[in-house]
């Protein structure tokens, strides 16, 4: 491993442990408010200041690294789960069905998403405890963004089908479940993993881009797109340099993962 | 294969892509219709909450709303308007849609075809400095300046080109030169790797010969590809950054039609959208195809 | 040499001879306002006026026969010279001012007030202001018998008759322009739709100012369609935008530390926030939810628990007053001052709840039953104030074991499901008041009114208060004293206070922005804040940019 890849898996395993460790280190519960010290300045007992309402920044800062850091994954896994699903059977069936499945891929990029994430926050009922609504939150991104590793899982299964290990196997006659469950499976595995970790921070990103629009995380649980919302005010953000630490962390993070995995082609 | 040949096939590959290009933008046009429809919120207004109007002007009003016709007669009017170039007309604006794309798509485009012109410039001219001189410093400090951008969300930036008063094709820039510049970049690493062009450097070839004769012909096929998407993931990148922006574009349009539910745009807006990403998608496609052909 | 002097000197008078000219003659023609609408007008015409940026549009290029001084809150002649409405509220006469001309020139007389009354009683009309004046079914009748009087006759009496016509902009019967043809100080001579829309001055306005010089001293207003409040502001701050109407308290406060002159602060307005509990008998949570709305001493405890002065020193920065009810202190006239002031007392609010059955067990509440009191609030999504209440709303409440989930949802859902649906538990909404009378409210509080939010179209009132309510609703529409109108409107409040089937928290204030360049300028806390007396408002060079945009 390289100097730098080795800097940035230890840099995001002190943050994820630093995550984990959060309720312990949280100076205040996250949604606390207190009404004295509104918009406050970093002191000892509050060390990024407090936000608004008077919440120590601090803690929604833990509490929305956890939400980002944990649901990105579940998000990523989801996604990279349907897009294994339907890449890997068109790249094998080929012909007609590969056709549709990649023509489906593209009409899905083009619909309406905003709406539809509108539509499925709108049609939640209501009792639902928040953290379960920003598990639903995150799996519809999951739902939504599984375009992105179709191609190319479906490129890897083409050439898998072409491959000569396996026109071997079914020469043999090899049955079609024993085909995909030892020849197949085994050689688009390692795709499948690099697709999943690609991801991660490809839905940390698109977590903060909903949240920043009001689409993302629901108030009062913060998360790292949340916690930016108040970047329009660029005169009050120089007033007060702390209130980029959410950004800083999301940018760390993000660069730490791109440090540490493979490159990925151009698609979507 | 003659020449006449493989242009009448690739003509008729190129028709047929484009009428299932127009299919799949009708059932992508028409998907978000049955969306709309059977969304929470829909055939409700802001006039619903106004005590001034009495029960039976509501009710008039209401009548007076596309959905009330059924989804199978609403697609039906809506194809056959189509057909005769009518877009309808949008509720929350009240003015055809027609005119409203006619105003909002050349904003876009122009911040779109702008942006990955910025984009590509950028990113060729930085890939060709850090081939030429192949130091480890450029590449650490080109690397981690990528990274960067990368890791931004689009949405931070969008407002960071207000604060800065800087142009939406600025921010569209931004948020797709990192992805062009790592794949341009290694792709020509791959392609100065390759053992004809060392062969060629051993013969003493000019530099500009080498990149003209030996570089380009191979690299051209997966370049003219990632035009394609390229194009794409713009287009993709500018809704939000439009919305964000506060510039009056299709994104902006979209945004905002979706807010309110607002069932001929957001048809119509996502034809347009379907339509434009697929072509960028196919023309990828396409281009990749036919030019590796030729290159065998 | 002193030719060549002189020659230069002339050359340098010569070229600065034109600016002096323009500088005297710009300080003396009104220049080009500029401000912001947040979104496309839907219609130049004044009758079909629903959204703000068609009113905004309406107001600044409407002639109207009484305006409502937005200062004073008294009626003042406009087109008409004076007015004589009968003791039965049924008909108006006005006597009108002649030798006047639309902005096109077409003459300006009672047949083109009759046509605008007439197009404004058709029944297929379906807008606000048509429907204000429809309080019952029937023809208008309207008699022209001179070119400067006309008596109307309505179907059935119109409570506050008079104060009705400001929304009436008099279209012109005969002229080829049909609705750009106007009467006001301004008319659209230009719209580019998503960017802007332009009003020039109308030559032919009738008013004239103490000195006799033709109104309005503007040449021109732009009005730029802007969205995004925060560009707004950034605009604003450089000099692009000569004032914001309606500002949020902290972009207020943003703009307060930079330049304290620009930011105005007129007071409460007539807006409120407000929360309710979903009385629905057929709503879609347990009957004994259902129970606990019902209940008035669960309503009121709740009102008692929740800290107005936090919600409005906090989320508003303290540019706003808690909420006596449904009229603000504003409202001069209307506002029953003798309601008691809302308390903050959460001990007082368990008492309450404790009659009510309620007991408090360690951090919990639960009511009679052993049921864990909570419930969901919705409110709506992108409005930043609100969420703030709601969260601070939440906090309040869990003071008295009552947990309060907060849910945001974009407007059409939220509207689905409170007006059809009535799938919600609590919600928090706001209320945009541009009417002084309240009797605009009266689809608010009869019960068998749509607007009902509570429990809307009921068969029959659900309690006896609703009863009361209703029946002082009708003996208000129906009477023309304002005397006694304002008896049955304080009974009203009155009813409100003790039952809070609306529970307000706060009245915000009425904040706008105005450049020091625009001379002139009052701030109201009656809409239109900032622009009310457009037609007096001239600019002067800006002292911070020291020349004039």
């Amino acid at each position: 491993m390289k100097p730098l890849q080795k800097v940035a898996v230890s840099v995001l395993c002190v943050i994820f442990v630093t995550m984990a460790l959060a309720t312990f280190l949280l100076p205040a519960h996250y949604a606390r408010q207190y009404r004295d010290i509104p918009n406050a300045v970093p002191s000892p007992a509050h060390p990024l200041g407090t936000d608004a309402l008077g919440r120590d920044s601090l803690s929604r800062l833990l509490y929305g690294t956890r939400v980002s850091l944990l649901l990105a994954p579940a998000a990523a896994l989801l996604a990279t789960l349907i897009a294994a699903l339907l890449g890997s059977v068109a790249g094998l069936l080929g012909g007609w069905f590969e056709r549709i499945v990649l023509a489906a891929t593209d009409l899905s990029l083009a619909l309406p998403w905003l709406f539809l994430l509108l539509v499925v926050r709108a049609m939640l009922p209501l009792d639902v405890p928040p953290l379960v609504s920003v598990v639903i939150a995150f799996l519809m991104m999951g739902l939504l963004g599984w375009q992105a590793s179709v191609r190319v899982i479906c490129a890897a299964a083409r050439g898998v089908r072409d491959s000569d290990f396996l026109l071997l196997a079914r020469s043999t006659g090899c049955k079609p479940a024993r085909l995909v469950w030892c020849h197949v499976a085994p050689n688009l595995r390692p795709l499948f993993y690099a697709q999943f970790f690609i991801s991660i921070p490809l839905f940390i990103l698109t977590e903060a881009n909903l949240s920043i629009l009001g689409l993302g995380v629901m108030e009062p649980m913060p998360s790292w797109g949340n916690l930016m919302r108040g970047f329009e005010d660029f005169s009050t953000l120089s007033a007060n340099p702390w209130r980029l630490v959410p950004l800083v962390l999301l940018v760390i993070v993000v660069m730490c993962f791109q440090l540490v995995l493979p490159q990925q082609e151009v698609t979507q | 294969m003659s020449d006449t040949k493989i242009s009448k096939n690739l003509l008729r590959l190129g028709l047929r892509r484009l009428l299932v290009l127009v299919c799949l933008g009708l059932v992508g046009a028409l998907a978000s219709a049955t969306l709309v429809r059977f969304a929470p919120g829909n055939g409700v207004s802001e006039r619903d909450l106004d005590p001034r109007l009495r029960p039976d002007s509501v009710e008039a009003l209401r009548q007076q709303q596309a959905l009330h016709q059924g989804l199978p007669a609403f697609y039906f009017h809506y194809l056959a308007a189509l057909f005769h170039g009518d877009l309808g007309e949008s509720e929350s604006l009240k003015r055809p849609v027609r005119e409203l794309l006619r105003q909002r798509l050349p904003v876009t485009g122009n911040s779109v075809v702008r942006g990955l012109g910025v984009a590509w410039l950028a990113a060729a001219l930085l890939a060709s400095l850090g081939i030429a001189s192949r130091g480890w410093f450029f590449e650490a400090s080109t690397t981690a300046f990528n990274s960067l951008l990368l890791s931004l969300p689009s949405a931070v930036v969008a407002m960071l080109a207000v604060q800065l008063r800087a142009p939406v094709f600025f921010a569209i820039a931004v948020a797709v030169f990192p992805r062009l510049y790592s794949y341009i970049r290694n792709l020509l690493v791959r392609s100065y790797d390759q053992p004809h062009v060392l062969a060629a450097r051993a013969r003493g070839l000019g530099s500009s010969a080498i990149f003209m004769r030996h570089v380009l012909p191979l690299a051209a096929p997966p370049l003219f590809a990632l035009l394609g998407v390229s194009f794409a993931i713009s287009f993709g990148a500018a809704i939000p950054i439009e919305a964000l922006c506060d510039s009056p574009g299709l994104g902006q349009l979209a945004w905002q039609a979706a807010l309110s539910r607002d069932l001929p745009l957001i048809v119509n807006v996502t034809l347009v959208v379907t339509l434009v990403m697929l072509s960028a998608n196919s023309f990828a496609d396409l281009a990749g195809r036919t030019f590796s052909r030729e290159a065998q | 040499m002193i030719r060549r002097a002189s020659i230069l000197f002339s050359l340098t008078i010569a070229w600065c001879f034109p600016a002096f000219v323009a500088a005297q003659s710009a300080a003396q023609s009104g220049g080009e306002l500029h401000f912001c609408i947040h979104g496309e007008p839907k219609t130049f015409n004044p009758l079909l006026v629903e959204d703000g940026q068609s009113e905004i549009v309406r107001y600044l290029t409407g002639g109207v026969l009484i305006r409502l001084n937005r200062q004073t809150q008294a009626l003042e002649p406009a087109l008409a010279t004076s007015w004589n409405a009968t003791p039965d509220g049924r008909t108006i006469k006005f006597h009108l001012r002649t030798g006047l001309h639309f902005s096109d020139g077409t003459p300006f007389t009672s047949e083109d007030v009759a046509y605008t009354v007439k197009a404004l009683m058709d029944p297929q009309l379906h807008s606000p202001t048509g429907d204000s004046f429809r309080s019952g079914d029937g023809q208008v009748s309207v008699q022209t018998p001179t070119a400067d009087t006309i008596t109307v006759t309505f179907p059935a009496p119109v409570a506050g008759l008079e104060r009705l016509f400001d929304q009436v902009a008099i279209l012109s019967a005969h002229s080829p322009k049909k609705e750009m043809a106007v009467l006001g100080p301004f008319y659209v001579a230009d719209y580019s739709p998503g960017s802007y829309v332009q009003l020039r001055r109308n030559t032919n306005y009738w008013k004239k100012d103490k000195e006799g010089k033709s109104l309005p001293y503007l040449d021109s207003i732009r009005l730029d369609i802007q969205r995004n409040h925060d560009i707004e502001i950034l605009r604003f701050r450089r000099g692009e935008v000569h004032l914001i109407n309606s500002l949020d308290a902290d972009l207020f406060d943003r703009l307060q530390k930079e330049s304290p002159s620009s930011a105005h602060d007129a007071g409460p307005s007539l807006d409120s926030e407000f929360v309710w509990f979903n009385q629905v008998p057929t709503a879609a949570f347990p009957e004994y939810k259902k129970v606990w709305f019902r209940s008035t001493e669960f309503r009121k405890a709740i009102s008692l628990a929740i800290n107005r002065a936090d919600l409005a020193r906090i989320v508003y920065a303290g540019h706003a007053q808690p909420a006596y009810g449904p009229i603000s202190p504003a409202n001069h006239f209307w506002f029953n001052s003798a309601l008691p002031l809302p308390k903050y007392d959460s001990a007082a609010a368990l008492r309450l709840l404790a009659q009510a059955g309620f007991r408090l067990e360690g951090e919990t509440l639960r009511d009679s039953s052993g049921n864990r009191v909570e419930f969901t609030l919705i409110t709506s999504t992108g409005n930043k104030p609100r969420e703030q209440m709601a969260t601070m709303i939440q906090q309040d409440l869990s003071q008295i074991g009552i947990k309060v989930n907060m849910v945001t949802l974009d407007f059409p859902s939220l509207i689905e499901r409170i007006t059809r649906t009535f799938d919600y538990e609590a919600c928090l909404l706001g209320f945009t008041n541009t009417d002084l009378d309240p009797n605009s409210q009266m689809n608010v509080w009869l019960s068998s009114a749509e607007n009902h939010q509570w429990n809307p179209k009921q068969s029959k009132p659900a309690t006896a208060w609703e009863a009361e309510i209703d029946r002082l609703m009708q003996s208000q529409a129906s009477s023309t004293s304002d005397k006694k109108r304002k008896a049955d409107w304080d009974r009203v409040q009155q009813i409100v206070a003790e039952q809070q089937p609306f529970i307000y928290l706060i009245n915000r204030d009425a904040m706008s922005a105005i450049s020091p360049a625009v001379l002139g300028s009052a701030p109201s806390v009656l809409d239109p804040h900032a622009f009310w007396n457009a037609d007096v408002l001239r600019l002067g060079p800006d002292p911070a940019l020291g020349a004039q945009k």
